[in-house]
């Protein structure tokens, strides 16, 4: 019997542990609430890549270095229109070539050093020169996008150089007009650093072997120098990343001490995290998650909305060439049912491939309101027998506009196959065939979206439509050349207008059904003020207090 | 024993080899590749080519191979493509927090599977008996990440005693050595640390340690029943011994030769990696690491992952094979 018994001690060992952690578990709040400073705890869902704004395009990377990096021009909170930052104004020629701005001064960086126009010049110049893997689109996308090419002229660049002309002048000029150059610099990825950290660290040392470049400095990883009201202080990845308070900041003091950034990749476990007051905010929720957490009171805050979902069509695969098909296809679509149905509050019925935020967002493109007759009244008149369709969707994925996948497609199935359509289901997970399909012009009919990088229209049927793409399968070159033409625009007033033609063209043409703009959610605890969503996620932790 | 132990070790570069040619065509003929992962939507067909150029994905593979075990020769797996660090740092990084977890679920399947599987033999037949059996083999069914959100509801959001995520309080700061918390805090003396150390291990251990447990409880109700019924024990037991020494020399001891087998192999798994463990408890371990390379294609962590696991596997066996030899000395005899 003795024995037994000590086995029973023995076996139940682990209980034991678990019932005497009952008197002494929670940890020490972060801070008293009602006060002041204290410290944040924000559940991400991954590690940043690197904290070096030029090499990266990730949110979780972006995220962190909106705090502690600063921009020539920033977004004004909670919107898309530009603000200054850290040019406090800035003017361009009639030509629209040369960009003058004028700086802020008196500002400088958390390493001690001046921040002044040889060091905007000094950034602008290190983007330009980037060679080798540095170039590729997984390191400098934000570049390639806004300016196209570098300085080894492989590619033409909308940037010819920069000059300091005083100390608070610097003056960037353009190879050609670009209205969109201004908001693409409101992104992060045209954060300001300082040239000595840059140097010091090797920001640009690049190792390895022409086949397996490596990153060697570490100014991204250990040194990220820049001005903005948060520094860097320790990054362990899996585990923490924490930026301080910048005591020695412009503008307005950050109220917290300290913000720590946690990495938590499972969606139910940042939701439990923040049910047990392991943090005190979390991004990415699911939306079946928000009505629980606003029960269980936590605070959800919506982003506006700056996305769209849609169904994309192959012109190359027929029967999808034919205009009167699409049509049909977009008057068969119930996308009422399906966002009110399956979307989370605040998502809305996409009527264009871009979203009412921003610009050159028209109210006179053609409607296409649920009409199955219509649609089958269209078919008919298509002339077309074979109503044999491949709808591909992806089988493992969740995109701010597309929670899920499948049942988007179900939904869709099913109203295409009322009118008529033989739909043949096509299936492959995300980053294992999915994207490479749809991108290499494989698949016929898909879903897919977009969450925008910067408030410009160009960022959305811009990047769509301004040029051939297999995966749309189309070759109108009237749409390509009103998108160019919008694009290289530099009066506001004119490009709106241009826009909002397009988007009229766009929607008659239908090289699509866009259906879905959607508000993705962060969630709070109780307590926590001024966080501000913005439809860029360009959002400061400054403002933020505990209570 | 040494001419053994030598043996096996060098039975790991034919093994190495033939691993790496495997991973390297295995993990190149996953559809995807790290380019569209990398840029998502964003991917268009001259930006794949542009980055697969820059990453030498264009050449063919077995230039690349060739390249790949130029290096790794000098032990370099390469950086990551997805978060461009080095990769045989990062493995070295990270295996602590592997180690630990599977120690901490290792200590509760031994320390719970062997009691239980015990006693169960010893009341075979009995509701006792019938109840461990059943529950080991919910044990071995239940999917980790439901287990996982179960104990975190009972024990974390229900009870408020433990926490759910990483491998101590975000807010608590502790000097790392040796990356294991537990050392750390002790060397630390900081005995705050030590107990949010325990503290963070204890549902993930919970978690990753009830399939180990339940296994081990079934084998040591086999292996004992079968022990139990050997003439030597009715002897020990005629000749008058209490009854903790027969349980203890002749029924334990002779029971353990196929214990410490499955816990040598559960060992093994377990440090391979508790990829959903370390999910769903946002453990930042090797198991996380592997498991986010595979879906983004990040072919360096994959390889140079698999590789450093199947060195952990193969020695995880020798240790127990060496370990044989001192529980039976007739294999060290023979």
């Amino acid at each position: 019997m003795r024995i037994n018994r000590k086995f029973l001690a023995l076996g139940m060992a682990a209980a034991l542990v678990m019932a005497a952690c009952g008197s002494d578990t929670k940890s020490p709040p972060a801070t008293t609430p009602g006060q002041a400073g204290g410290t944040f705890v924000f559940g991400t869902s991954a590690d940043p890549v690197v904290l070096d704004g030029a090499y990266v395009s990730d949110g979780e990377s972006l995220r962190v270095i909106d705090q502690i990096f600063e921009t020539l021009v920033t977004t004004k909170a909670g919107g898309t229109d530009i603000e200054p930052l850290l040019a406090e104004k800035w003017s361009s020629t009639t030509d629209g070539l040369a960009w003058t701005f004028n700086l802020r001064q008196g500002v400088k960086f958390q390493d001690g050093t001046d921040f002044n126009a040889k060091a905007v010049c000094f950034n602008f110049d290190r983007w330009y020169n980037f060679a080798g893997v540095a170039q590729s689109a997984s390191v400098s996308y934000y570049w390639s996008t806004v300016f196209g090419g570098f300085s080894d002229g492989a590619t033409p660049s909308l940037y010819k150089s920069c000059e300091a002309t005083d100390d608070n002048t610097a003056v960037v000029t353009l190879t050609s007009a670009s209205a969109a150059f201004l908001s693409g610099l409101a992104v992060s990825a045209f954060a300001i650093a300082s040239p000595d950290a840059l140097t010091k660290y090797e920001a640009d040392k690049v190792g390895g072997t022409e086949d397996a470049p490596s990153f060697d400095g570490t100014f991204g990883t250990e040194h990220p120098v820049g001005t903005g009201p948060f520094s860097f202080e320790s990054w362990t990845p899996g585990d923490k990343l924490t930026i301080v308070r910048n005591d020695t900041y412009w503008g307005d003091k950050a109220l917290l001490d300290k913000v720590i950034f946690k990495p938590i990749a499972d969606g139910p476990a940042r939701r439990t995290a923040l049910e047990t007051g392991e943090i005190q905010g979390y991004d990415l929720v699911d939306p079946a998650d928000t009505q629980a957490l606003t029960d269980a009171g936590f605070q959800l805050l919506l982003r506006p909305a700056f996305n769209v979902g849609y169904v994309g069509f192959n012109q190359a695969k027929p029967p999808l060439d034919n205009a009167k098909i699409r049509e049909a296809i977009a008057f068969a679509l119930n996308r009422e049912a399906l966002v009110t149905a399956k979307y989370p509050e605040g998502s809305q019925v996409a009527t264009q491939f871009q979203p009412p935020l921003v610009f050159g967002w028209s109210d006179q493109v053609p409607q296409y309101a649920y009409d199955p007759a219509k649609a089958k009244a269209l078919i008919a008149e298509s002339g077309v027998t074979d109503l044999n369709l491949e709808f591909y969707y992806p089988s493992d994925v969740s995109r701010p506009y597309m929670p899920d996948p499948t049942a988007n497609f179900e939904a869709f199935k099913a109203d295409l196959e009322a009118v008529g359509f033989t739909i043949t289901p096509k299936t492959a997970p995300w980053r294992s065939g999915y994207l490479d399909d749809v991108d290499a012009g494989n698949a016929q009919m898909y879903l897919l979206g977009w969450t925008g990088d910067y408030g410009d229209p160009d960022n959305f049927v811009g990047t769509f439509f301004r040029t051939k793409q297999p995966s749309w399968g189309f070759d109108n070159q009237e749409i390509f050349d009103a998108l160019t033409k919008a694009r290289d625009t530099a009066d506001v007033a004119a490009r709106t207008k241009l826009y909002e033609e397009a988007n009229v063209l766009i929607m008659k043409f239908l090289p699509g059904v866009p259906y879905v703009h959607t508000q993705p959610a962060l969630a709070f605890a109780k307590g926590v003020t001024g966080y501000v969503p913005s439809p860029v996620s360009l959002e400061s932790f400054a403002t933020v207090s505990l209570g | 024993m040494i001419r053994f132990v030598v043996r096996r070790l060098l039975l790991l570069i034919p093994i190495l080899f033939g691993l790496s040619i495997l991973l390297f065509i295995w993990v190149r003929a996953l559809p995807g590749g790290p380019a569209t992962a990398l840029l998502g939507e964003r991917a268009t067909p001259e930006r794949i080519a542009q980055i697969n150029k820059a990453y030498g994905f264009d050449k063919p593979m077995i230039t690349q191979y060739l390249t790949y075990m130029k290096r790794v020769t000098r032990f370099d797996f390469g950086q990551s493509i997805t978060l461009r660090k080095d990769v045989t740092a990062e493995l070295v990084r990270r295996f602590p927090a592997t180690i630990e977890l599977s120690m901490a679920a290792m200590l509760f399947a031994v320390g719970v599977g062997i009691p239980l599987g015990f006693m169960a033999a010893k009341r075979e037949r009995t509701w006792f008996d019938y109840g461990a059996v059943t529950a080991s083999l919910i044990g071995v069914s239940i999917p980790v990440f439901f287990l996982g959100q179960i104990l975190k509801w009972v024990f974390a959001l229900k009870l408020n005693w433990l926490p759910t995520i990483g491998r101590l309080a975000p807010t608590r700061e502790l000097v790392h050595h040796t990356n294991f918390n537990v050392v750390d805090s002790l060397l630390a003396i900081d005995g705050g640390a030590l107990w949010d150390a325990i503290k963070h291990l204890i549902l993930p251990g919970i978690a990753l340690g009830t399939i180990p447990l339940a296994i081990i409880a079934r084998i040591t109700r086999a292996s004992v029943l079968e022990v139990l019924n050997d003439d030597y024990v009715r002897t020990a037991r005629a000749k008058g011994l209490r009854t903790s020494t027969v349980n203890r020399v002749h029924v334990l001891r002779n029971s353990m030769l196929p214990i410490v087998t499955v816990i040598g192999l559960q060992t093994g798994l377990l440090l391979s990696g508790a990829v959903l463990t370390e999910t769903v408890f946002a453990w930042g371990g090797m198991g996380q690491l592997i498991a986010g390379a595979v879906l983004d294609k990040d072919y360096p962590v994959i390889q140079g992952g698999v590789m450093f696991l199947a060195i952990v596997f193969v020695l995880v066996n020798l240790v127990v094979d060496v370990l044989y030899a001192f529980i039976d000395p007739r294999i060290r005899v023979s």
